[in-house]
């Protein structure tokens, strides 16, 4: 009984001293403490930004679609329907365009996914100069646009090709051997050596990202799955198929969908290295709308290709986030 | 013949020793429980049994083979993670079948042995969810579920229990006990917590900083702890060591008895204690006091039943006698056990 008073008392002197000590904040509510206020001011730059440089030059290039507008007279209040389209559709380089934006898309995807998982599955392992080997693969990201394409335009170069010069040497190119009488292979100069060189290229510069993307979620997988699995009897490949990539899909999902983004609407390779040619054999939807839209000066009929992009893309958006959503369920 | 023996096990992490040779057998069907503090290597030996880590040195042997260099899915040992290790984007059906699939297990019969595990543990009802909606107890009948599906020549146990609720704990721990003793398959079960292997195991194994302190029954573990590590780790509390001389004397909490209690104190020996504070358990007290100067001042406990609390004032220097057959004596500097050394008491 005695020992519980002290206790009490005790307390409440301790209670006394640390209200003294403490002072007390003065009680008001700032604008910090307003939800909806800091909410609109977070919020604000980003909705700015998707207004002004996403909202309004798509519905502008629409106008400019439907109009009959070019560099010497850019007002779009003359409507001309779908004119545009019809008359796009129905030339040459139409064909070749889309077929081309298709096939270096899909061959793209296909190599990266390839690749990415190849490169995860190897840097998710310890092995000697691992740093290296990280700092080698990531390289291509980091490197400038301009001094890759130069580095490029000198490894497809139509006579001082580093690849010709050790294909001749090891005797697969040059009269009389398998790659034909010719001394070079003229990697920009033909059809598919021309789609195949920017599929190359373009592999070669998203695999860094795609990589960093799916090693992330990689190192995010348990090591006791994967010693569970093995202590179940799994071997190398039912591990992969069933335990890795499973546990990948939702940002394998993601990198493709960046991929595919990146890819369709880019024409920076093709604008470095085959400009398109030879003919239109090469041309993809970017870079034609750039040409006939700036270059060209047709400013309606180069917004009228670049639309042809965009259900392509918008669908690919949908498909693959609904897809990554349901995998999260 | 042991069912699993580990000879002359070493393993080393760089300069860091984690294992420093363990020698260990189990019998046929036996229950083995490995306990120590965190940090003592036990969870390293059962991945170096497992196959997970390789020894640096010594063998480990299955049914009287060598499986050392074997890799962990020739070697027919089921291990339950303390984390389970569900495959996360697996129903509990696929998760179960997951080690029959690997094996090339036939269809008809996958079903079959599902239905069977799934029936043992009772989670039949939760075949066709994920994980991810299962509560901690049904995500550890599953793990356990799909260890059992294949039938394997050892289980290994790496402390299952402890990512449980203290209640759903106590009924995981009888169905485990159970579930071992229906289908006798050799069991190593590792914990940090001694309540749970003394009350498990068949046999309890104690390790320390590497090393395998004591292997025995529950009974021998806590009645004659080879060393003073052993003595302070089993039990509830542990046993009260008091310093005296070159030796360390030894004694349960329970075995402390106030003079008075004892009418006729026949070859006890006496302690003078001063009682600080009293705890009530429920069945009986805890009073925790400590000694004088003659034996360190060292802390004691005392666990007392009513009639032998009504006989204490706290803050008052009072004898107290523990029986001389229960007191145990170790070496100061080595810790072990030594011969008895006389103390003051009355004798018969």
């Amino acid at each position: 009984m005695r020992g519980q008073a002290k206790r009490q008392e005790r307390a409440r002197s301790e209670a006394a001293t640390s209200d003294d000590e403490l002072p007390q904040r003065p009680l008001r509510v700032g604008i910090a403490d307003r939800d909806g206020v800091v909410g609109a001011i977070m919020l604000a730059p980003a909705v700015i930004y998707v207004i002004a440089l996403v909202a309004l030059p798509f519905f502008l290039a629409v106008a400019l679609s439907l109009s009959d507008a070019n560099v010497g007279n850019p007002r779009i209040h003359h409507f001309v329907g779908l004119d545009n389209f019809i008359s796009v559709v129905h030339e040459a380089a139409f064909i070749f365009a889309l077929r081309n934006s298709i096939i270096i898309t899909v061959a793209t995807l296909v190599l990266l996914t390839i690749l990415t998982i190849l490169q995860v599955e190897l840097l998710a392992r310890e092995f000697p100069f691992k740093r290296l080997a990280q700092i080698i693969l990531i390289l291509p990201w980091a490197m400038p646009v301009a001094l890759a394409a130069i580095g490029w335009l000198w490894l497809l170069d139509s006579e001082y090709s580093p690849i010709d010069w050790i294909l001749r040497a090891v005797g697969l190119l040059g009269p009389g051997t398998v790659l034909g009488p010719a001394n070079n292979l003229y990697y920009l100069g033909r059809e598919w050596l021309g789609i195949g060189s920017v599929i190359v290229i373009n592999v070669w510069r998203t695999l860094p990202l795609s990589t960093i993307i799916v090693l992330a979620g990689r190192t995010a997988i348990p090591r006791e799955l994967y010693e569970q699995a093995e202590l179940d009897g799994a071997g190398y490949f039912r591990i992969l198929f069933r335990i890795t990539l499973p546990g990948l899909a939702v940002l394998l999902i993601v990198a493709i969908l960046f991929t595919v983004l990146v890819i369709f609407g880019d024409m920076t390779v093709v604008a470095l290295t085959t400009r398109g040619g030879p003919g239109y054999t090469t041309e993809i939807l970017p870079y034609w709308a750039y040409l006939k839209g700036i270059q060209g000066g047709a400013l309606s009929q180069g917004a009228a290709i670049a639309l042809f992009l965009f259900p392509v893309l918008l669908a690919a958006s949908i498909l693959v986030l609904r897809m990554a959503y349901r995998r999260e369920e | 013949m042991a069912a699993l023996e580990v000879r002359g096990i070493e393993k080393r992490f760089g300069d860091f020793k984690a294992l420093k040779g363990i020698d260990l057998a189990t019998g046929e069907g036996e229950f083995l429980t490995i306990v120590g503090p965190s940090g003592c290597g036990k969870t390293t030996l059962m991945r170096l049994i497992a196959g997970l880590e390789k020894p640096t040195a010594g063998d480990v042997l299955l049914n009287g083979k060598p499986i050392t260099p074997l890799p962990p899915r020739s070697r027919n040992i089921a291990m339950v993670f303390q984390s389970y290790a569900l495959y996360p984007h697996m129903s509990v059906a696929d998760n179960i079948a997951f080690p029959l699939k690997a094996r090339g297990v036939a269809k008809t019969e996958q079903e079959r042995l599902i239905q069977w595990a799934a029936g043992i543990l009772g989670i039949e009802a939760l075949l066709h969810r994920r994980p991810a909606r299962l509560s901690g107890g049904e995500k550890q009948k599953v793990a356990l579920a799909r260890a059992f599906v294949r039938k394997p020549s050892l289980f290994i146990f790496d402390e299952p229990l402890s990512s449980l609720d203290a209640q759903v704990r106590a009924v995981a721990r009888a169905e485990l006990r159970q579930l071992h003793d229906r289908s006798g398959v050799t069991t190593i079960y590792v914990t940090h917590d001694q309540v749970e292997a003394v009350g498990l195991g068949d046999r309890v194994a104690v390790m320390q900083a590497g090393a395998l302190r004591q292997i025995g029954s529950p009974q021998a573990l806590y009645r004659d702890p080879a060393n003073t590590f052993v003595a302070s780790f089993i039990g509830t509390p542990p046993m009260n060591l008091l310093e005296h001389g070159d030796t360390i004397i030894g004694f349960r909490p329970e075995h402390v008895l106030p003079r008075p209690t004892m009418p006729v104190p026949t070859d006890v020996a006496t302690f003078r204690l001063r009682i600080t504070r009293i705890e009530f358990l429920g069945a009986e007290w805890l009073a925790y006091g400590s000694t004088n100067e003659e034996f360190g001042s060292a802390r004691v406990l005392c666990r007392l039943r009513q009639e032998a609390v009504d006989k204490i004032r706290t803050d008052e220097i009072q004898e107290f006698v523990v029986s001389r057959s229960q007191l145990r004596f170790f070496d100061r500097k080595t810790g072990m056990r030594t011969a008895p050394v006389p103390i003051r008491g009355e004798s018969a």
